[in-house]
């Protein structure tokens, strides 16, 4: 009898690129359903936007690099990066925005570098910090959850503000963003940091209008719904062991730490942990965005500190920066860190010494 | 001698885009036409007088102490020059600022002293310093351009802070847009430029390779020994 021999791994995951994008793509879902829901069709075009355009896009520049065009668009990760953008873009982004942002993405920060698989940079984060900081009026200009507004934008509505800047009854981008009471809507996290900036209280801004008292019941209701939806799916991915869980966990709790020690040494000025967890873009970027596996670190305790330093960065961002959300930013921050990180946290070789000094170290006793 | 200058000097060992020396004005003041000209020309002129002076007196000069008298011939001119900008372009030396000064300390100027004009006659170090600072006049006024027109719609605003109040109306409006793109004229816009720049450069240099090469090597023409059946 022969036996076949095979040398380790002897238990792997047989799931190719294509497939694990594919689990990400599902496991989005629900979160962009919600956002979808609270949001309008903004979003639906938003995401249809940036999708052909990195396609065209990818075949475009695969063609240039002299590549076979069937792979590169077959695995999938041009779409995840172009759903990533869309949905942390606003709803009514003027259409040549996305596409820019789009193309940014996909030909410069991750072809140039040598296609999927060598770029330094999370495409997704670097486009939307290069629209962000290239236009940020209208970057910052979401509109308030559905329930809110005080004019409700439709399928085609918002696809005529899109791409003329005015719908079908002449309104622009500005004035469908009113709220009920007819004043400007901004994001609770942007709310929150102008009225701390102009005197209020965290408690005084939370009794603003937009939040009518209570996180759950309000502005507020429309962030938390998709951040919970978001994490929903971003657990399902971690059980189906497509992401690990020390990028998420360790993010999550960077915040929350980074949140309470400022909450405690003032309460009035800085915004609680739960409040920085349900709004913005933290979950979406704990389970789908620090997760990259190309642009984030490798090791198990590079992990833990990639994540906890993009929770950390983040509510520095926030609270001190220019700009009501961060984890863009932060995102890109570490992953200049990566290498670092990687190099300082190579884990042990089973029956080796940990590093080349205690190994010496060891030798010299021996 | 002159021509191998000039091809040097402008393209083969270009100072900002082979050489990669003068980043930082290069980078810093090219957010539009005029400002990459301004700084361009000064920078020509402080290398065309410090390569001279240094090839005048390279036979003096032992070479233990060679380093500080070209930092001081350098930072003569550049007081010369920076001197002569405050007189005559008054709002060009304003919006210029702090890189004006900053010229001593170009690298591509002590990098041509060091390299060239300490070695060599002085018509070829003036012709030399005339190029090199030709060559760097010619990608800050193109990425000047590039971010002008992407960052503001317009090219060669400005133009009467160089050219005198005659070249007001020389500013050509491309388009106009309530939401500009400012990225181009913040730093990340000029390093991805002159990424963009670079990038070009080399794609063009390969070609000339290939039809160099393809001319080189000649086609064969054989005997035909075997007749066709």
């Amino acid at each position: 009898m022969k036996l076949a021999v095979s040398s380790s791994p002897h238990q792997h995951v047989r799931r190719t690129t294509d497939q694990v994008m594919r689990l990400v793509l599902y496991a989005m879902v629900p979160g962009v359903i919600a956002q979808l829901w609270f949001f309008g069709w903004g979003v639906f075009w938003q995401i249809l936007i940036a999708l052909v355009t990195a396609l065209l896009t990818e075949a475009a520049v695969v063609t240039l690099r002299k590549r076979e065009i069937g792979q590169a668009l077959a695995d999938y990760s041009a779409i995840v990066t172009a759903l990533l953008l869309a949905v942390s873009l606003p709803p009514l982004l003027p259409w040549w925005m996305t596409v820019l942002g789009t193309f940014f993405a996909i030909a410069i920060v991750k072809q140039l570098y040598g296609g999927l698989g060598y770029n330094l940079f999370n495409p997704a984060m670097a486009a939307y910090v290069m629209l962000l900081i290239s236009f940020p009026a209208a970057m910052s200009s979401w509109l308030p959850p559905a329930d809110l507004a005080k004019h409700t934008v439709g399928f085609t509505d918002a696809l005529q503000v899109i791409f003329s800047g005015f719908n079908s009854a002449g309104y622009d981008a500005l004035q469908l963003r009113a709220g009920a009471d007819g004043v400007t809507m901004a994001t609770p996290l942007d709310m929150v940091k102008t009225q701390i900036g102009q005197g209020y209280t965290y408690t005084e801004a939370l009794n603003h209008s937009t939040f009518n008292n209570t996180l759950w019941s309000s502005a507020s209701a429309g962030w938390s719904w998709v951040a919970l939806l978001y994490a929903a799916g971003g657990l399902a991915l971690i059980q189906l062991r497509v992401i690990s869980w020390h990028i998420p966990l360790s993010l999550l709790a960077g915040v929350a730490v980074t949140a309470t020690i400022l909450s405690m040494i003032n309460g009035d000025l800085y915004a609680s942990a739960l409040f920085h967890w349900s709004n913005g873009a933290v979950m979406l970027g704990a389970f789908f965005i620090a997760t990259d596996p190309v642009s984030a670190s490798t090791t198990p305790r590079g992990r833990l500190i990639f994540g906890a330093a993009i929770g950390f960065w983040t509510v520095i961002i926030r609270t001190f920066g220019g700009y009501p959300d961060a984890i863009a930013f932060s995102v890109i921050i570490m992953n200049m860190a990566v290498p670092l990180i990687d190099y300082y946290t190579q884990p042990k070789v089973y029956g080796q010494s940990r590093t080349p000094k205690q190994k010496a170290k060891q030798q010299g006793e021996s | 001698m002159y021509k191998q200058l000039v091809v040097e000097g402008l393209w083969k060992n270009n100072p900002a885009l082979v050489q990669l020396l003068g980043l930082c004005p290069l980078l810093a003041v090219t957010s539009s036409v005029i400002n990459g000209l301004g700084l361009g020309l000064a920078t020509m002129l402080v290398l065309i007088g410090s390569n001279a002076t240094v090839s005048i007196i390279r036979h003096w000069v032992t070479s233990a102490i060679r380093i500080p008298v070209f930092v001081m011939i350098i930072a003569a001119f550049v007081t010369i020059i920076q001197l002569l900008m405050n007189a005559y372009t008054y709002e060009l030396y304003l919006a210029l600022g702090i890189f004006i000064p900053l010229i001593v300390t170009n690298c591509a100027i002590i990098g041509r002293a060091e390299a060239f004009a300490s070695k060599n006659s002085l018509p070829n170090a003036a012709f030399d310093g005339l190029m090199m600072g030709a060559g760097f006049t010619f990608i800050l006024v193109i990425l000047g351009g590039l971010r002008e027109i992407l960052g503001n719609g317009t090219l060669l605003n400005g133009a009467e802070r160089l050219f005198g109040s005659g070249a007001e109306h020389w500013k050509i409006t491309l388009f106009t847009t309530e939401h500009p793109f400012l990225l181009a004229i913040l730093p990340p816009g000029a390093f991805l430029g002159m990424g963009l720049l670079i990038a070009v450069k080399n794609i063009i240099d390969k070609k000339l390779a290939e039809k160099a090469a393809s001319k080189d090597t000649k086609t064969v023409v054989r005997a035909r020994v075997t007749a066709e059946s």
